[in-house]
Order: C-alpha cells, then structure tokens, then sequence
C-alpha cells in the first residue's frame, strides 16, 4: 500500500509503538511489572515480537528467530526473552557461527550458559549475527550479509557480538548474550550505546561456546543498562566442572555492588592509550567522564602500561594460532558443509577436506587461519608464537604492576565511533587496528566493562571502558553504576522508523 | 624454504608460501584467492614484525592466565550422548559411523 505521507505515518507507527510496547523497557524494570502484576509475561513477548517485526528488516541484527517465541513457556522465575550470540549452542536449534561451513548443523546439546537461562526460564529470541566464527569488529564478516547500526543504517555495529548490541539498542531484545575474544562484546557495546561486560577468563563457563581462541574466549552480557549487565552476569556466572577452565571462585550477588558510591577509589588513566589518532570526540566524552566519577569522589592517576603498543601483535599471533587448530575440526567429515570435487583423486578424504574448507570458509576466516597456521609453522613457532606469548606475560605484569597504584582503569572502548559499512572491508589491519583498546583485557584475562558516554556530533554513541584486576566484576559494576547514576546517555533511543513505514 | 637471516624474520611472503601454508591448512585455495593473500598476510606480518623490538629473553610464556594444572574429574561414568544422537546430522553415515569418501589410495 503506497503511502504518500510517510512523515505522518512513521510519527503515528512510533506514537502507538510507545502506547503499547514494552520492549523499551530495562528487564529488570520488566521483572518489577511482572512482579507487581502491572503487565504480563505474555505481553512482553508479544510487544518484543511485534518491535522485531517492525524493525529487524532494516537492522538485520538477527540470523534466526525462534517461531514459537510467542509460545515460550512463561511461567518461569525470570521469563524475560534474551537473544543469543549465534556461536553458542542450544539444544535442537541450528548454530552456524555465521559461517557457510556450519550451514544445518543443529546442537545436540545446550551450553551452560544456556541451561542456566533455560531454569531461571528465559525464552530464547534467536541467534544474532556476528562475524563468521567472531573473526571481525564490524559483523560484515557473516555469511548472512551485515548488520546495521540502529543509530545509523549505513554503519556498523561493531564487532563480533554486532548482531547481540544491536538487537539490545534497538529495543528488539531486552538483553543478549555475546561472546568476547579482542573486544568483541565492548566494541559493539559501545558502537551501539549499550552495556556489554567481559568477565574475568574463567568467570562464566565456555562449554558450548563454539571455540575461537580457547585462552581468550569469554561469554557475557549486552544489556541496556548495569543494573541488567549485573542481574545476567548472576545467572550466567559460577564453576563448571564441564568447563576445565571455569574457576572454582564463589559468585556474589553482583547486584548488590551497584551502590552510588566511589569515593574510597583511586582510578588509573594509562599514558598510553591516549595518542594519537583517538578521535578528538571519544576524548573529549572519556575527559568528561573522568569529571563526572571525580564529582562523585573518585580520585584519579596517572599509570603506565607500557607494553601496551604490542598489544595487537601479541593478540593476532595467539588468537590465530588458538584459532586455526579449533577450526581444523571444520572437515566435512561428521556435520556441516561437504564439498567433494568433480576431479578427486582416489583418496579423496584430502580432496574433501580442502574444498570444503574453501567452499565454506569466508575471507577472513581464510585470512586468520592462514596466519595462525603460519605462527605455529616449522621454523616460525619461536619467532611469532612463542615470542607472542611471552610478550603477553608482560603485558599481563602491566596490570599486575598498575593494580598497586590504581583499584581501576579507565580508558576508551574504542578510538572512533562506528565506521561505515564497507569502510574497513579492504584494508584487514585497520579493521584489526580498532581493537587497540580492548584486547589487553583479554590477553591478561581481567574483567572489563563498556558504558555508553556520550554521542558525537554525528549522533553516534561513545564508549567508555573500565577494567578491573580479575573476578573483581562488582567493582566494576559499582563504578559504572555510580556514573550511570549521574549520566543519562543510556536512556537515549535511537530514532528508528518501522522499515514497514519505508517500504 | 625458510631462513633466518641474523635471527630476525626478514623475509616476504611469497607465493610459493601461501600455497605451502594452504596445504598445511587444509584449504584449497584458488589463485584469484591466494594472490591478495599473499599481500595481505605480509602487511599483517610486517606490523606484527614490531615484537622483535621486544627483549623477552627473561621472560616465561603465558599460554594461559589461570594457573591451572591438570583439572581431573573423579572417574565415575555417566551417561553420554547416544550414538543415534551424535549421528543424527552426519552428513553421510553407514553402520552406526560417519561414512568418509575413501582414505587410502
């Protein structure tokens, strides 16, 4: 139907969007109106469907969506949906990692994470896109094509989790789970305004997260405030004896740290992370910050992580190392895609191998594998991966060395806002480049948090990161809490018009 | 094929390279593919070539940040995934197995 006044639409479809639907809502002021019995469980999901309905034809931010959403079973204890990463797996459902390899592979079972969703009775939205196999900062690495930013459709989300912050920002999830190797919750958090924690390495078990760089890896909250990133983390957190790199370290009550209070705190600022070619906006956002915790009482140094400049290096040699041995399973052997050539010699089984690897690889997962694989090669394993890895121990003692000095750190997520789509595609270590911030985290395994800061002048959000030494999560949420109290850039929205509106 | 010279990596990747490094991945790799590769991987390894400059010969590698060693379980059998179940997206399968195309020349 052509409609010739798309203005007076778009108002009426956003006017009667907030007369009805709740999916703007935090879940944890969800949980409080379902608890007092203002709203119903059915209602929430049935104003969530409709926000997906409107909106996700011009996000993408989903690759499948559960059809019996509406029919979830609601009468759980927390019976707020959730969109998942589509890299961990659910019990019957297909996982692809975004990858043409993985194309109707279907779990035979749940990871932890979600059997821990699955009691506390949150239904499942979907899986969100991200960049094949995490291996991206944009999500335009998915075999389903990219996602868009909700405050922008012509640029990215960030990357890899994209498909998880974006669904967050637009209001077509109340919370999500990513999953964070280099950055890839923070970045995306923070390229789309919202909340995205990496635990502590160990924090939340790994079993079920389909593997990228095993001694990186992480699961863990994009929400659209703390308090929810503190309320998820409560029930994805704790030992797992699945998991042999899950710590045996007890899980507070995390949302029992979101007091408005920093006062007894001293927060590092690193030399280092403010050079040169940090957009003049996110410094001037991060500056402002700092003087919003210091009205608050928090009292803020200087401190050097010195090793920090090989930070990249150091991650790009370990996680394609890490990488290309956990994607050697991907054959054609037992799942997924098989490619067996017209031409096969009569051992074919090597024939197969190959051609499905090309047949169902996309670039960059070629790109990363063929460099792990060289990291790791005869006559090259000293010089790249092992001095990788010692040069981790380092930056690994930077923090070590700054958490006498400092109870925190603040710096950037990210040095620019979003970038366009399509901006980064040809030039890989740029793309790689915009993670300078963020994997330091990930290297020396301590937990670190992105909350919205600010907009640049294009309308785009900023994001600020703090990391905390390991399993020190409350602190973290403490402080962001105590900004977030202050601040209100969290409770913007993005002014998306219903693509039906534009069709 | 591989040299040092006066123990830095001072070398290109070349052709020659990529495709020794795609066999070694198991990816067959057309040559519209690799040719990009090639240059690709060698700015990737050109920037990462800056490690060099790092004095690491005190230091230990990490190749994890929890010190964990040896995490055991007690040996008490449980159930596992059925036979049926692990088999049930295989893409070909004969006699309770994956059926591969023929191994041995």
């Amino acid at each position: 139907m052509p409609f010739k006044n798309l203005t007076a639409l778009s108002r009426f479809r956003k006017l009667s969007i907030n007369m009805t639907n709740f999916s703007r809502q935090t879940a944890s002021d969800i949980l409080s109106r379902l608890t007092d019995g203002s709203i119903t469980a059915a209602s929430v999901t049935a104003s969530l469907s409709q926000t997906i309905r409107d909106r996700d034809s011009a996000v993408k931010a989903y690759v499948r969506l559960n059809p019996d959403l509406e029919k979830s079973d609601i009468s759980g204890e927390i019976p707020i949906p959730i969109a998942i990463k589509d890299n961990i797996c659910i019990r019957g459902h297909e996982i692809t990692c975004a990858s043409k390899i993985l194309k109707g592979f279907i779990s035979s079972y749940d990871a932890t994470v979600i059997r821990k969703l699955k009691e506390k009775g949150l239904p499942i939205i979907g899986q969100a896109n991200m960049d094949e196999f995490a291996f991206g900062s944009s999500t335009e690495n998915s075999c389903y094509g990219p996602t868009h930013n909700p405050w922008k459709l012509t640029h990215v989300p960030g990357g890899s989790s994209g498909g998880s912050a974006a669904a967050v920002a637009a209001d077509e999830a109340f919370w999500a789970l990513g999953s964070d190797t280099g950055g890839s919750i923070r970045q995306p958090a923070a390229f789309c305004g919202v909340v995205g924690l990496k635990p502590t390495y160990g924090r939340v078990s790994r079993y079920g997260l389909i593997a990228f760089a095993s001694s990186l890896d992480q699961i863990g909250p994009l929400t659209k405030d703390v308090r929810d990133s503190a309320l998820l983390l409560n029930l994805i957190a704790g030992y797992d004896p699945r998991d042999s790199t899950s710590a045996d370290v007890p899980v507070p009550d995390y949302t029992q740290a979101l007091t408005n209070d920093v006062h007894d705190l001293t927060i590092g600022i690193p030399n280092e992370y403010f050079i040169d070619g940090m957009d003049p906006e996110v410094k001037e956002a991060i500056r402002a910050a700092i003087d919003v915790l210091k009205s608050r009482g928090a009292r803020f140094q200087e401190i050097s992580l010195p090793h920090t400049p090989y930070a990249v290096s150091t991650y790009y040699i370990i996680a394609t190392a890490e990488a290309c041995s956990n994607l050697a399973r991907y054959d054609g052997v037992r799942y997924g895609l098989r490619e067996i050539p017209a031409t096969a010699r009569r051992a074919a089984i090597v024939d197969m191998f190959e051609e499905t690897r090309d047949a169902g690889f996309g670039a960059e997962t070629k790109r990363r594998v063929m460099l792990g694989t060289y990291a790791l090669s005869s006559g090259y394993y000293d010089a790249y991966y092992l001095c990788g890895q010692k040069v981790r121990t380092l930056i690994k003692q930077d923090f070590d060395n700054a958490w006498k000095n400092c109870d925190a750190i603040i710096t950037p997520t990210s040095p620019t806002t979003a970038f366009r789509i399509g901006e980064r595609c040809a030039d890989p270590l740029s793309m790689y480049l915009s993670d300078i911030y963020t994997i330091s985290a990930n290297l020396s395994g301590i937990p670190a948090i992105s909350i919205p800061c600010g907009f640049s002048r294009e309308g785009l959000p900023i994001g600020l990161q703090i990391m905390g030494p390991a399993f020190q999560e409350s602190l973290l949420f403490r402080i962001a809490h105590t900004y977030e109290q202050a601040v209100s850039w969290h409770k913007q929205k993005p002014e998306l018009i219903p693509s039906s509106s534009v069709d | 094929m591989f040299s040092y010279e006066h123990n830095t990596i001072k070398k290109m990747i070349t052709q020659d390279d990529v495709n020794y490094i795609a066999g070694l991945a198991r990816i067959n790799l057309s040559p519209e593919e690799s040719q990009p590769l090639a240059q690709d991987l060698e700015r990737i390894l050109d920037y990462i070539r800056q490690l060099e400059g790092v004095d690491v010969s005190e230091v230990q590698p990490t190749s994890h940040v929890l010190s964990l060693k040896n995490v055991y379980r007690d040996d008490i059998p449980v159930p596992s995934l059925a036979q049926e179940e692990a088999l049930s997206i295989a893409v070909q399968k004969l006699n309770g197995s994956f059926k591969v195309p023929q191994i041995i020349d």
